[in-house]
């Protein structure tokens, strides 16, 4: 079975490449040496504080997410296509943002059902017509990726929204810099640690057009019991930018301003980590105490700049999915250099009885859903499970879709016995502002179970530091 | 026909609060049923943000009050010129497409009611032009529904007004939004100022209706308390999803205690 995976340091003609500066260094390291440096890595960990789970997975938020000291490497070439790939989709998804809450072209050509965007529950009316600065309304946009060949990824979703996870990127990069040294001094490994300064610049690259100066940039938080909010302070003192909670901020006649020491602030830009629901309860959910009351106002009026623009998740629903190579054609008429896995949406009777013909095939997902829960996984499923979930598809179609099980590429991973193949997966995170701008590399997620194919921090996986070498 | 509005909206508290923010929508758009001649919104003491159009095409203030206040008055005052076009909404400019007003919220869920009163309106109806069958369901939504202020109240959504048999303009335009969507109109709450020739009576000044769209037409105004559509009586002030979202004024007290709320609308035609 395992011979059917892409494996990224070995194919069929032995060592690949990018994994050549790797050879004798896992071989040579003694067991004991190993145990030490994992438990070195473990405290490093525990002592940053980064425990939070990713992806708002749930689960213990004390818990610390796995490290495998085993880094997963891409060679330039390799990352080059990815990095056009992934750039060219952050592009189409603004594009569409850009559209959809304006003359609605794509809508207009038949190219994608209307009732699939406006009577999306992401799709903000508070927005219609409205245009943030420079047109961007996902600043940052984590794409999630899989490998199943040498030249083959798939996307397998998009977040548009406020993607988490970067400071697992920095934090494992940190770690693994601090325990091998010579492993970098030794190889040209591209740096990630300039995505700070960057998100900072493609921040205040949006600052409103009434802000005059070196624009205010704050990090709005809900607060430390989020499992994220570790990440939150962490970004926030790497741009040397305000970490505020919605209390910290309030809106005076048609601008929003920061309570300080030395007296009101005014905030230019904020980049929050809060869902659009929660963001103004004069506007939104009028029991939310996160968010700053009149902020949407002062937004629609041009006094300050939200990222991501509220409303930016309809871009990344599910069901929209299906659409973005589409999108990609349409507003930048280019071949889309990423696929999308086939996926069959339930709420189609064809696909619908496809599915149900083959749900010991597939991967069955709820629209909404998220972390790997409420889905089926087919072929690792048993006879009464893929029934139950059948009864499930019936009495609710159009809340799932389905894809093939894909291939998942592995990569070397420490286990027990030494190292084995272990899939995984990678999220990089694409910054558009007045650029667009991607750092060489990502978070990858590794399935730790043999066999898994299911790398959710909740469900068993762990993370490793993702390398782009410099040369070839 | 020329309106003059007077709207006033005083809060008292019981103890001195720390402000208040609110997002007034207050000032009525142009459209080719209506423009206004003079208007203005007073709240002393407070800053006034700049007026802004959303996609709605409603105008949008912030109005924030930032000191120790135990009483807050907004004032509107203003002089309208309006011309019945049938309930259409012409010439209004909005972003907003049509089908996003296809999406319910709390207050417009359908109940099993809901969904019965629309399925005996419309049955043998299917093939019946979109104006015929809004026009049918606002009718039915009327019968279904007599009018009795102070059975149903602020939060009421259109499920509980319906198993109470009774309601009031709010829950009138509840309950018309949740059938338009069962029959797959887009429909939006409206509220504005109703000048109430035949009574007079202050309270239904401050008023409501529903707007359905109707392909070829657009939108189409539908006030099912009275059983029409409006025309030159009616002030238009904003749309929204429902009752909350469409509210003339949304606000909150900083540092909340009891408030008793007075409100005065006085709308009377001028006499040419």
């Amino acid at each position: 079975m395992a011979d059917t995976f892409f494996n990224e340091m070995y194919d069929q003609n032995g060592l690949r490449v990018p994994y050549r500066m790797l050879e004798g260094w896992y071989q040579n390291m003694p067991a004991e040496f190993r145990a030490v440096k994992q438990a070195e890595a473990e405290g490093l960990f525990r002592r940053y504080g980064i425990t939070f789970a990713v992806y708002g997975e749930g689960g213990d938020p004390d818990r610390l997410i796995p490290f495998d000291m085993f880094p997963r490497v891409f060679g330039a070439n390799e990352w080059r296509r990815l990095e056009r790939g992934i750039k060219q989709r952050a592009r189409a998804l603004n594009a569409f943002l850009s559209d959809v809450y304006d003359r609605g072209e794509i809508i207009r050509a038949g190219r994608i059902p209307a009732d699939l965007v406006y009577r999306n529950d992401a799709y903000e009316i508070a927005v219609a017509g409205f245009r943030p600065p420079l047109g961007v309304f996902s600043h940052i946009v984590g794409i999630d990726l899989v490998r199943t060949g040498a030249d083959q990824f798939y996307v397998l979703e998009d977040n548009c929204r406020t993607p988490s996870g970067v400071s697992y990127m920095l934090e494992n990069r940190e770690v693994m810099m601090r325990m091998f040294p010579h492993l970098f001094q030794k190889n040209r490994v591209a740096p990630v640690d300039g995505y700070a300064r960057l998100l900072k610049r493609t921040l205040a690259s949006v600052a409103p057009a009434k802000c005059d100066r070196d624009p205010n940039v704050v990090l709005l938080t809900p607060g430390h019991f989020n499992s994220a909010y570790y990440e939150h302070s962490f970004l926030a003192d790497l741009m040397g930018i305000e970490l505020v909670e919605g209390q910290d901020l309030f809106v005076d006649g048609d601008f929003c301003w920061m309570r300080t020491t030395e007296g009101p602030k005014k905030v230019d830009v904020i980049y929050r980590r809060i869902d659009d629901a929660y963001l103004d309860p004069l506007c939104f959910r009028p029991d939310s105490t996160l968010g700053v009351p009149g902020l949407m106002n002062v937004y629609r009026s041009g006094g300050v700049t939200i990222c991501s623009a509220p409303g930016a998740g309809v871009a990344d629903d599910k069901a929209i999915y299906t659409y973005v190579p589409e999108m990609i054609r349409f507003y930048l008429g280019e071949a889309p250099i990423l696929e999308n896995v086939p996926t069959w949406q339930c709420a189609k009777s064809d696909d619908l009885k496809y599915v149900q013909e083959n749900l010991a095939d597939l991967v069955v997902k709820e629209v909404h859903g998220s972390g790997g829960y409420g889905m089926l996984v087919g072929p690792k499923a048993d006879k009464a499970t893929i029934e139950t979930f059948a009864a499930k598809l019936a009495a609710n179609p159009s809340n799932y879709i389905a894809q093939p099980t894909l291939a998942l590429s592995t990569c070397p991973t420490f286990v027990e016995e030494g190292i084995a193949p272990r899939h995984v997966d990678l999220r990089p995170y694409c910054l558009v502002g007045r650029d667009v701008e991607l750092v060489p590399g990502g978070l990858t997620r590794v399935a730790l179970t043999e066999g898994s194919l299911v790398v959710n921090s909740s469900q068993g996986g762990g993370v490793k530091d993702t390398w782009v070498i410099a040369e070839e | 026909m020329i309106l003059t509005v007077y709207h006033k909206t005083s809060y008292e508290f019981a103890s001195p609060v720390g402000g208040i923010l609110q997002s007034h929508r207050l000032t009525p758009a142009k459209c080719e049923g209506q423009k206004v001649i003079e208007w203005h919104v007073d709240v002393p003491g407070a800053v006034m943000g700049e007026l802004f159009r959303d996609g709605a095409g409603d105008y949008i203030q912030t109005v924030s009050l930032r000191m120790p206040v135990t009483s807050i008055e907004v004032t509107v005052r203003g002089a309208i010129e309006t011309t019945d076009t049938s309930g259409i909404l012409r010439g209004h400019r909005e972003r907003v497409p049509p089908r996003a007003y296809m999406r319910g919220t709390l207050r417009t869920e359908p109940n099993r009611a809901i969904r019965d009163l629309v399925d005996e309106t419309l049955r043998g109806k299917a093939n019946a032009p979109e104006l015929e069958r809004a026009h049918l369901l606002a009718a039915a939504v009327a019968e279904a529904l007599p009018y009795k202020p102070g059975a149903t109240h602020a939060h009421t959504t259109a499920a509980e007004a319906m198993t109470e048999g009774v309601g009031v303009c709010q829950d009138h335009t509840h309950v018309l939004i949740a059938c338009a969507h069962l029959a797959n109109m887009p429909a939006r709450y409206v509220s504005g100022y109703l000048n109430a020739t035949d009574d007079g009576s202050p309270h239904e000044a401050s008023h409501a209706w529903a707007e359905i769209y109707v392909a070829g037409l657009g939108w189409v105004g539908f006030d099912a308390s009275n059983q029409c559509c409006p025309n030159e009586h009616y002030i238009r002030l904003g749309s929204g999803l429902d009752a909350e979202d469409a509210a003339p004024i949304r606000g909150l007290v900083l540092g909340g205690a009891e408030e008793t709320l007075d409100v005065t609308v006085v709308i009377e035609a001028q006499q040419q």
